[in-house]
């Protein structure tokens, strides 16, 4: 959708949070708004998921920090489509 | 010599079939979007190159992509369709009161005139129009607000807005239809509008005449005669000569009149085409076997046609977007299916062949012709 190859690279000012991170991949990518989050409520979409260090992150606190590894590069910060189906 | 491109949306992507002006030998070109519904692409009618699409998925909601060189490329456009002001409800399948909700663009309909002004029919039904080609979309909330919007009932299908057909005279004058609110019209370009469903008589609906509340599956028109409006409603084909104001039946002697897809010959405005489906529960051609039903007189008498269409074990269906026609003298016809064929007719119905047999399931066909 957004034409992106690879992983994404942001520079974030500030602590390193969920809606930081989301906000700046938008920011960088308008094309995304409304594909990870509904645009009005700015909830996740239901078969979005967010990982960071193995850990599901999907449930948590969106302005709680993430860790260390994510906000000093070493570790992605993943936003998956769920696997659905049957 | 003039050529043709066929716009395919599909369940799973989109596809660009293009051939010379015999139609006999086709090139393929897709899946564009891969793996995302593609509820329809339409084409500027003054910008050929210019080309719109409706991109969806269960997972990443609605994108809408913008192509300026025929389909070659692509870029996302915006995606933002926010019900203007509070948006209130209409009314469930149990007839409780439901919020709006949007959920998808199923019909996008550019401009006459203007390549950048493109109109888009959603789930739950309403009426956006951007008109900077795509950069941001307001709804025209006239079309909820004017009074039985908080009525309306989704359609199996859900409570889509599926067809927009702007007058070629009036360009203010533009008519639309709901699954399952009916058909409503509006004169002054999309600020106020009236239903337009007196004749319609639906018998699976509390009041058969109800002034909304009918399932109105297509509405087609001839550039020429505006006035003249052809409708495939769940059950029984109709025809108003008067842009609306009253409907008369004429599914004279169709098979089965129901169905979902209805449109008109290029040069002659009583030629009409329409595909039989057997209903309620089964939805696939009469006895498996396909065949487009053409009537040379505005309805009421039909000619069936499966020259060159499966006569067995077809089990198949034809949405209510997925027919159009050519502008070429020996006019084209042309519509796709859920199993995944396209056909094309280059002789006004007479005799069919597939383009394509494997696509996946067919949503939407429309039909470019170049220069």
């Amino acid at each position: 959708m957004g034409k992106i190859a690879g992983e994404v690279h942001l520079e974030i000012e500030g602590a390193v949070t969920q809606r930081s991170v989301l906000d700046a991949l938008e920011s960088r990518y308008p094309m995304l708004r409304g594909t990870i989050r509904d645009h009005v409520t700015l909830q996740r979409r239901p078969f979005v998921r967010f990982f960071a260090c193995m850990e599901d992150l999907s449930h948590e606190p969106l302005d709680a920090l993430l860790p260390e590894a994510v906000a000093s590069g070493t570790e992605p910060y993943l936003v998956v489509g769920a696997v659905a189906g049957g | 010599m003039s050529s043709v491109r066929v716009l395919v949306g599909t369940k799973k992507g989109a596809f660009i079939l293009t051939s010379d002006g015999k139609r006999e030998k086709w090139d393929v070109s897709g899946p564009f979007f891969a793996g995302f519904e593609l509820y329809h692409l339409k084409g500027s009618p003054v910008d050929a190159n210019r080309i719109y699409a409706s991109q969806s998925s269960g997972w990443f909601g609605q994108l809408i992509q913008r192509s300026d060189d025929g389909g070659k490329t692509w870029e996302p456009v915006d995606n933002k369709f926010t019900y203007d002001g509070v948006p209130g409800t209409h009314m469930w399948y149990d007839g409780t009161p439901h919020p709006w909700e949007f959920k998808r663009v199923w019909h996008l309909e550019p401009s006459l005139t203007d390549p950048d002004t493109v109109y888009a029919g959603v789930e739950d039904a309403a009426m956006f129009r951007t008109t900077d080609g795509g950069k941001s979309w307001h709804e025209l909330a006239g079309l909820r607000g004017h009074g039985s919007g908080s009525q309306w009932q989704p359609g199996a299908g859900g409570l889509g807005l599926h067809t927009i057909l702007i007058d070629p005279s009036n360009h203010q004058r533009i008519f639309i239809a709901i699954s399952s609110a009916g058909a409503f019209r509006t004169v002054d370009g999309g600020v106020t509008w009236e239903p337009i469903n007196k004749g319609l008589s639906s018998q699976y609906i509390p009041d058969p005449a109800a002034e909304v509340g009918h399932c109105v599956h297509r509405i087609a028109m001839h550039k020429a005669r505006p006035n003249t409006l052809f409708m495939q409603k769940h059950w029984d084909v109709l025809r108003s000569d008067n842009g609306g104001d009253l409907w008369t039946e004429v599914s004279g002697n169709l098979p089965t009149d129901f169905g979902f897809v209805i449109d008109v010959h290029a040069h002659e405005p009583e030629t009409i085409y329409v595909v039989p489906i057997k209903s309620d529960s089964e939805h696939f051609p009469m006895d498996g076997k396909l065949a487009v039903y053409r009537s040379r007189t505005g309805g009421n008498e039909w000619e069936r046609l499966d020259k060159g269409l499966p006569q067995s074990d077809c089990y198949v269906n034809v949405l209510r977007d997925a027919m159009a026609v050519d502008l070429l003298d020996a006019c084209g016809v042309y519509f796709g299916t859920t199993g995944g064929q396209v056909y094309v007719s280059s002789d006004a119905g007479d005799s069919w062949r597939a383009i394509v047999r494997d696509l996946p399931g067919v949503l939407s066909v429309e039909v470019q012709t170049l220069p």
